[in-house]
């Protein structure tokens, strides 16, 4: 192998830079589309449930119903969107989804509650299956508070019970955007990896200057070197910007050091642009390219726990996520970020992150010094 | 307007389709291999989360209660430990979710029928799975103190919650994630194999000739539309067959509604990449753009995993702009609910108004350049 050249690597770098950078639109591309994107995740990507719209039916109207109401909407989870008399009106509101959750309290409630055996009805539209369990959970507690605290008021001695007593680690109030902000680092720049190195490789084989370069004087790792060095810049301009906006603005505790986030940036990018390179030696036209990022891309991000956790998956897929990057620096982000974790708890991820990036950069080079076809 | 010539636009296209087995086969894959993915491989459902347990008390009642977790299914006791300071280590490592503790005094405190305190510690960094947990152990606990109070006969509250959840009674991921999947699936298809179709002529330079030939600019939008289209209509039978028949998702609608109102929604759907293409002129661009303008929202904005009510109001109103906001509600309402057109036309009403939108874009952004 012929000695690397500074001089001619920097022509290459050159020249690459130019190319990414001239047109306009890409460079808002490049910086402006993660923030963007990043405002998405931290404003629509919300799993909590608040103001669930409520569709109440009181057939009973009385003090008790319409405190029991009351008790519902004053929580917070629960918005009462309408009202009614009729029981068919609720089946109406649920189908046209106009509510998602129906309250439906019958005749004679008062009257059964100081009996001992009153009901309340409580309808969730199950079609999200997420909301509907929490919100299902949320109002069975709400009648069972109410029931304790008609007990006490009525003098019947309040059950002792179990007190429980719930502390919430590292998100003390479960937002989901504490949990969602740092994860979106690994997704956004592995996307911009693998898209702006596949596509500019194939660009010039399909333009024809990859048959220019490679009769050139470069050898194949100034040509490597070229093409990935500027994709690794920008990577990691994108993960400062995107990590000062979930600190400065999203207000993410970042409770770990950044020197702890910065080589496993580094080897995250490079698996990324690796699996870019890889795909570039497969794909003959940009579409093709694109298509087979995409269809890497897609489980990559589903099975990385980014928003499905790794837990949940059926075995084989748990296991299969460990060769995924996106899983390890996913990982690794939110650790250093919500559980200030250093190197000591996070080596098995530093290491796998490592072992993915050289295998992905072996091979890449290896299909690349074939001669084009 | 002519057919023929609509005609001959469409089988280039649908010859360049053809030449380019590996993007066919990807348009084809693509709905398969994420249906499945989402199928088989992952879920919202959280059940067997890992727990560890400190019994300070060690009495037959700390042990019922345990028991009470465990037999719920939802909990899976992997660590018993017996100092509270593991407790840091096992949830800061994420070996387990959720940590109870139950204190020396525990079955004092409730034979003598005072509020016995327990501790739930959990790893709040999964916010969505936390919450759940916590519902989860809230309701096994109430349902524990009631039996406990009762002395082992149910106590009876005064009130209770009679619960029934419709159109997904067990409330599975997987019946809510197939049916907005396939919107989701219908907006990659046609956003992504659009993007290009015209930044290609550009790029090879064949869109000077398609500009010197006779065909007129709505021709040449129809002409690259149409095969498009009957991509995207074999796709969504193919991934409707699969969740029924594979995934066993409950379809309960109409099938020809379905259909109808894909095709409504690939119109405005083709319609927009193709004005992207067209606009944006070089591939990597236009791909980028159909993501961001596209596919992202189709993914996060459109209710598909995330509820539209908790967002900002900004992005609430924004997400009316989203065309498979609609789609979603339609293929959620056919699949799961049953509805048909009575419920629905408002829906189809929006994506009819997107698909001439769209179909105009595509071709007013030919008009500076195809005379």
């Amino acid at each position: 192998m012929r000695a690397l050249s500074p001089l001619r690597l920097r022509a290459l770098l050159k020249k690459e830079l130019r190319q990414m950078l001239r047109d306009p639109r890409m460079k808002a591309v490049i910086f402006v589309a993660p923030i963007f994107q990043l405002m998405v995740f931290g404003y629509a990507v919300n799993t909590d449930i608040r103001n669930t719209a409520t569709y109440v039916v009181d057939l009973d109207k009385s003090a008790a119903s319409r405190e029991l109401i009351e008790v519902f909407a004053a929580t917070g989870y629960f918005e009462v969107v309408g009202h009614s008399a009729r029981s068919t009106d609720l089946a109406r509101a649920l189908d046209n989804g106009d509510a998602v959750v129906g309250i439906e309290i019958p005749a004679g409630f008062a009257s059964d509650v100081a009996r001992g055996t009153g009901t309340v009805q409580v309808l969730v539209d199950g079609t999200n299956s997420n909301t509907g369990t929490v919100a299902l959970g949320y109002a069975v507690q709400i009648v069972q508070r109410y029931a304790t605290d008609y007990m006490q008021r009525t003098g019947k001695p309040r059950p002792g019970g179990i007190d429980l007593r719930t502390r919430a680690w590292y998100n003390p109030e479960l937002e989901s955007r504490v949990y969602n902000v740092p994860g979106v680092i690994g997704v956004l720049v592995m996307l911009m990896g693998l898209l702006l190195t596949s596509l500019a490789v194939v660009r010039e084989r399909e333009l024809g200057t990859l048959d220019q370069l490679m009769v050139s004087p470069l050898s194949t790792t100034e040509l490597i070197l070229g093409k990935t060095i500027p994709v690794m810049l920008v990577g990691l301009i994108q993960i400062t910007l995107i990590s000062a906006v979930a600190i400065l603005w999203f207000k993410i505790p970042m409770r770990g050091s950044v020197l702890v986030l910065l080589p496993a940036a580094l080897l995250y990018i490079l698996a990324g642009i690796s699996l870019g390179l890889i795909i570039s030696t497969i794909s003959k036209t940009q579409q093709e390219a694109f298509m087979v990022m995409f269809l890497l891309l897609f489980p990559l991000v589903l099975l990385s726990g980014f928003m499905f956790p790794v837990d949940s998956m059926a075995e084989f897929f748990r296991w299969l996520s460990l060769l995924n990057p996106i899983r390890h620096i996913v990982e690794i982000v939110r650790a250093i970020f919500l559980k200030g974790e250093g190197l000591a708890g996070l080596w098995r991820q530093y290491a796998a992150l490592a072992v993915i990036a050289t295998g992905a950069l072996v091979v890449a080079m290896v299909r690349l010094r074939r001669p084009a076809d | 307007m002519s057919l023929s010539r609509l005609w001959a636009m469409s089988r280039k296209e649908a010859i360049q389709l053809r030449r380019d087995p590996r993007s066919l086969a990807l348009a084809f894959l693509l709905p398969m291999a994420l249906l499945l993915f989402f199928g088989y491989a992952i879920s919202f459902d959280v059940k067997d989360i890992k727990m560890a347990v400190l019994d300070q008390s060690q009495t037959q009642h700390s042990r019922s209660l345990i028991e009470a977790f465990e037999r719920s299914g939802y909990f899976r006791v992997v660590r018993h430990i017996q100092r509270y300071d593991d407790t840091d280590r096992l949830l800061g490592r994420g070996d387990v979710r959720l940590a109870l503790v139950i204190p020396p005094r525990f079955s004092q405190d409730l034979m003598a029928a005072r509020p016995a305190p327990v501790q739930l510690l959990l790893d709040g960094g999964d916010a969505n799975t936390a919450t759940i947990a916590k519902n989860y152990a809230d309701a096994i606990v109430a349902r524990y103190s009631v039996t406990v109070l009762g002395g082992g006969a149910a106590l009876t509250l005064p009130v209770e919650a009679e619960s029934r959840v419709w159109y997904n009674e067990t409330l599975e991921s997987r019946n809510m994630i197939v049916p907005g999947l396939i919107a989701v699936i219908m907006a990659i298809i046609a956003a992504m194999l659009t993007a290009l179709t015209i930044a290609r002529e550009w790029e090879r330079g064949t869109m000077e000739q398609l500009a010197a030939t006779p065909v007129h600019r709505l021709e040449v939008v129809l002409g690259k539309l149409l095969p498009y289209v009957g991509i995207g209509l074999v796709d969504v039978t193919l991934a409707a067959l699969a969740g029924v028949l594979i995934l066993g998702v409950p379809f309960h609608g109409n099938a020809l509604l379905l259909f109808g109102m894909t095709l409504l929604f690939l119109i405005g759907a083709l319609g927009l990449g193709i004005f992207i293409s067209a606009a944006v002129k070089t591939q990597v661009l236009a791909t980028q753009v159909a993501m961001i303008v596209s596919f992202l929202p189709a993914l996060l904005l459109s209710g598909f995993m995330f509820s539209i009510e908790t967002m900002p109001i900004v992005l609430r109103i924004f997400t009316y702009l989203i065309q498979a906001r609609y789609f979603i509600t339609v293929t959620r309402g056919i699949f799961l609910k049953g509805v048909g057109v009575q419920t629905l036309w408002i829906e189809g009403l929006a994506m009819i108004v997107f698909a001439i939108v769209g179909l105009t874009l595509a071709t007013r952004v030919f008009k500076k350049e195809i005379a």
